[in-house]
């Protein structure tokens, strides 16, 4: 049985990995998960330089899912070099950096930095509501689109993902406008924006007002555009968007997903990401699947 | 052995007053490692409320396995909680957080524990384990629970917004009443009586230790969601930010800033 699978010519031995924001650089959930058994750890969005995030509350709970503005709070490349990476490598899993910036010279400098460094590919973040600046305003215009994953392309030594945001009329054509720019990888679909407000205190639940919505609420829109972008690009799609259970991540590969990954679901079981890969395998034995491939896109 | 995330069972539940209940839970893998301020995050049956309910470990009992938390019902996680029965399983995580530091309250200094509310719980089990000197102010709406399981660590000054018992007013104001003098305090309480205390402990040059919440989701530290302002850069966010669940609940006063 082969649960192996191939992203640009990355090999993962099996198709489930961390979604950004949600694990960390693995550390604090290696005392919980055997890091080793993942097919690969996507990392926080990582900065050129230091970024203080949101003020709090930075989460609130909705029903069947959260909503989180933590507002890419992370350490800037320097340290993420220093310490998670040198981390990371310990394990037998797939290093992908997720990179945030503000501008296209943000972006540009991390992926420069990280180009020297054993790192296995870079998801370019250009979908995150929470940031005034960068993020979400690369993701909502296919020309931005097109544009940035080309620049990033020009600087990244290793494969690039490019993470699409849902919050947009049609997501083929931004799947489109990043295979156009010479993305190598799809990774979909970031938190969709949304609001909570605390009835008894009469506020925003979250101090930033609006957060991305994630968790099983959003994950029928998540398969839905899985599959719409399956149909519309050659590149292969990493698939997220409120994965619980080895089903959920089933559903995205037979919508047209070669690999998943596991975000909020971490929060709610640490032990997520593991339960799912052997989830998985039990469904191949019981459908006799040989290998993970036949599944990929199978939902026609 | 670390953290771990177990399907306990319930030993026995009470309600202490209005809203407030005593959960007894059976997780000897927990118990064992646990710590004075350090809390567990307690998942709900229901499929719909995804995050865990961090709550402060009220006090354990390591002959029997047992922990006990002392919660107060805020939403419909926690009223959840709050109709488990002897025997029922509860799934928590933990133990989570740093904890009170012990060596700081250190045989012969005298210590002043304070707990506000639901800040209360978390201070019986310092109040067991500290050797030192100690003396209790515990601040509440209105009504009592806790307060007389502090007698046999120390004396246990009352505080109550309405009046009913003790000072009428909050823990500074039983505080001053008292004349209360300490070497070091430990407190855990609703924000603006832990930015009361921070202001007269560092006026005073007492060394202080205050336990902070925050809304959380992880608790163990990756997600970022908890954290409070640092006095100076955090070596591991390399901001002015630290996490609540992780390098807390417990931080030196002048750590943090509010």
């Amino acid at each position: 049985m082969n649960m192996k699978v191939n992203l640009a010519g990355v090999t993962l031995n099996n198709p489930v990995m961390t979604a950004s924001g949600t694990f960390g650089s693995g550390e604090e959930y290696s005392e919980l998960v055997d890091l080793n058994r993942l097919g690969a750890v996507v990392t926080k969005g990582v900065a050129n330089i230091p970024w203080a995030g949101n003020p709090t509350p930075r989460i609130a709970e909705t029903y069947g899912g959260m909503i989180n503005a933590i507002g890419l709070q992370n350490p800037g490349m320097d340290v993420f070099i220093k310490r998670d990476i040198p981390f990371l490598k310990k394990y037998d899993t797939k290093i992908i950096v997720n990179v945030c910036g503000k501008t296209t010279e943000d972006y540009i400098e991390v992926v420069e930095r990280l180009s020297d460094e054993p790192v296995d590919m870079l998801e370019i973040n250009i979908s995150c509501p929470n940031v005034k600046e960068g993020g979400i305003a690369f993701g909502q215009d296919p020309k931005a689109v097109e544009a940035i994953t080309r620049e990033v392309k020009k600087y990244a030594k290793q494969p690039v993902i490019m993470k699409l945001s849902p919050n947009v009329t049609d997501i083929t054509v931004m799947a489109k406008a990043a295979e156009a720019g010479g993305a190598d990888v799809l990774s979909m679909i970031n938190t969709l924006t949304g609001m909570k407000i605390d009835v008894n205190r009469r506020t925003f639940a979250v101090a930033n007002k609006t957060g991305g919505l994630s968790g099983p609420a959003i994950k029928p829109i998540a398969v839905r555009m899985v599959y719409q972008a399956a149909r519309a690009v050659k590149i292969p799609i990493i698939g997220m968007g409120g994965i619980m259970t080895a089903e959920d991540a089933l559903e995205f590969i037979l919508a047209g997903a070669t690999a998943v990954s596991v975000g909020t679901a971490n929060f709610v079981n640490p032990y997520a990401t593991t339960e799912i890969i052997t989830g998985i395998e039990d469904y191949m034995i019981k459908y006799q699947i040989e290998d993970i491939s036949e599944l990929i896109g199978a939902v026609r | 052995m670390g953290k771990l995330k177990i399907t306990a069972s319930v030993a026995s539940q009470v309600r202490l007053a209005d809203g407030v209940y005593s959960m007894w839970i059976d997780a000897k893998e927990i118990t064992d490692q646990s710590m004075p301020g350090q809390f567990i995050s307690v998942y709900t049956g229901d499929s719909s409320k995804l995050l865990p309910r961090p709550i402060s470990i009220c006090e354990t009992d390591r002959d029997k396995g047992l922990l006990r938390i002392v919660y107060r019902i805020a939403g419909k996680g926690t009223d959840e909680f709050s109709r488990y029965q002897a025997g029922d399983p509860v799934i928590i995580m933990g133990p989570l957080g740093n904890g009170f530091p012990l060596k700081a309250g250190s045989s012969g200094k005298k210590a002043l524990l304070i707990g506000g509310g639901i800040g209360i719980p978390p201070m019986l089990e310092l109040a067991k384990n500290l050797t030192c000197t100690k003396q209790m102010v515990l601040g509440y709406r209105d009504e009592l629970f806790l307060n007389e399981e502090f007698l046999p660590y120390g004396d246990t000054f009352l505080a109550t917004e309405s009046g009913t018992a003790g000072t009428k007013g909050n823990v500074m104001d039983a505080i001053r009443e008292h004349g209360l003098q300490s070497d070091v305090i430990f407190a855990c309480g609703p924000t603006p009586m832990l930015k009361s205390l921070r202001a007269y402990a560092l006026e005073h040059h007492i060394e202080c230790y205050l336990s902070l919440e925050e809304k959380m989701a992880c608790g163990i530290g990756a997600c970022l969601a908890c954290v409070c302002k640092s006095s100076e850069k955090d070596d591991h966010s390399m901001v002015h930010n630290k996490r609540v669940c992780k390098d807390g609940p417990v931080f030196k006063a002048e750590e943090v800033e509010f």
